[in-house]
């Protein structure tokens, strides 16, 4: 008997993925760190930020790419730091040039400095200007189900919800928004951001997820690479878990799971 | 000629140069990097045939740890 669905893969922009598990890469003590965590995480799809180049004083420096090959991994590059909807789009149109027309991105526009919060009007605005630039837009967003679904309707190819505040590593404080969202959205949605360890991984993935994006759960564990490899299993049960169909709860139950016939008797 | 280059202002003793000529000069031949031009992006097959002007204003961005 299969005990594992066969071709349950993730499938954004019409690519397929065996992991569900997304990863960003910074924060991490070095790029051996880096490298070694994303390794153990399983992940296929890393999230990069976009900078200015060091000039001049490290020209041999390594860098990112030399430990995550563009061949070995689909690079997802993000707006983080963006504030505005014109940032966004200018810092993913220099991306797309930089990893040579390279499509798909990871649009988050905040809207706080202290909470990270996001913006959805600026957010919005910039999913419309990308969306007809070509881009295929992952988009980090709040838990409010009409904006998931006005950001579906735009044309985003994967919607991602925060389960609680950025860095805050709070867990899913909302299951029933993400639940609605779930439920209404037509294209994957991933949670972005929250979450802190392997059960709330699991968990969101036991609400329907179709993937869970994290850098810091991982790269602030006291191990990373040890929560890297948690995160794997924990997304990996959360899906089975979810495909399963849980048994319903009841308060108590009158029947036993063992017979109650055959007893010895004079017990 | 002065140029902006990733917001610092730096001085060249020429007064002509191509964007490739400034990318061999700063030592970022190979290296993966995105140029901004005044706001416009410049396809990496047109760094040879951009000419650089006074007070030209050059984002060069590469990629970095992130989440």
């Amino acid at each position: 008997m299969k005990v594992l669905q066969m071709n349950d893969e993730l499938k954004i922009a019409g690519k397929n993925y065996q992991s569900r598990l997304l990863v960003g890469t910074g924060k991490y003590r070095d790029f051996a760190e880096t490298r070694a965590a994303i390794d153990a995480s399983g992940a296929q799809i890393v999230t990069v930020a976009i900078r200015r180049t060091n000039i001049g004083q490290h020209a041999n420096e390594p860098s990112l790419l030399d430990f995550l090959p563009l061949e070995e991994f689909t690079y997802l590059p993000n707006t983080a730091g963006c504030y505005s909807a014109e940032e966004a789009v200018r810092t993913l149109r220099l991306a797309r040039e930089l990893l040579d027309g390279h499509k798909l991105v990871k649009l988050e526009v905040l809207g706080d400095p202290n909470t990270l919060y996001p913006n959805v009007i600026e957010t919005i605005a910039a999913a419309k200007t990308l969306v007809q630039e070509g881009f295929d837009v992952m988009v980090y967003t709040s838990d409010d189900p009409i904006i998931a679904k006005q950001l579906e309707e735009i044309g985003c190819c994967a919607v991602m919800p925060l389960a609680s505040l950025i860095r805050s590593g709070m867990g899913i404080l909302n299951p029933w928004n993400l639940q609605i969202i779930i439920e209404n959205a037509k294209i994957p949605v991933l949670v972005d951001a929250g979450v802190g360890c392997a059960s709330d991984a699991a968990i969101a993935m036991e609400l329907g997820c179709a993937g869970v994006l994290m850098n810091t759960a991982i790269a602030s564990a006291k191990n990373p690479v040890l929560m890297a490899s948690a995160m794997k299993k924990a997304i990996e049960a959360g899906r089975e878990s979810f495909l399963a169909g849980r048994m319903p709860k009841k308060l108590y139950s009158a029947s036993p799971s063992s017979p109650t016939t055959g007893m010895i008797s004079g017990a | 000629m002065q140029i902006t280059i990733n917001g610092h202002l730096k001085s060249f003793e020429c007064d002509k140069m191509t964007i490739a000529e400034l990318v061999t000069y700063m030592n970022l031949t190979g290296k993966r990097i995105a140029i901004e031009c005044n706001g416009e992006i410049i396809a990496r097959s047109q760094y040879e045939f951009t000419q650089l002007s006074q007070h030209d204003a050059l984002e060069i961005v590469g990629a970095v740890g992130g989440g």
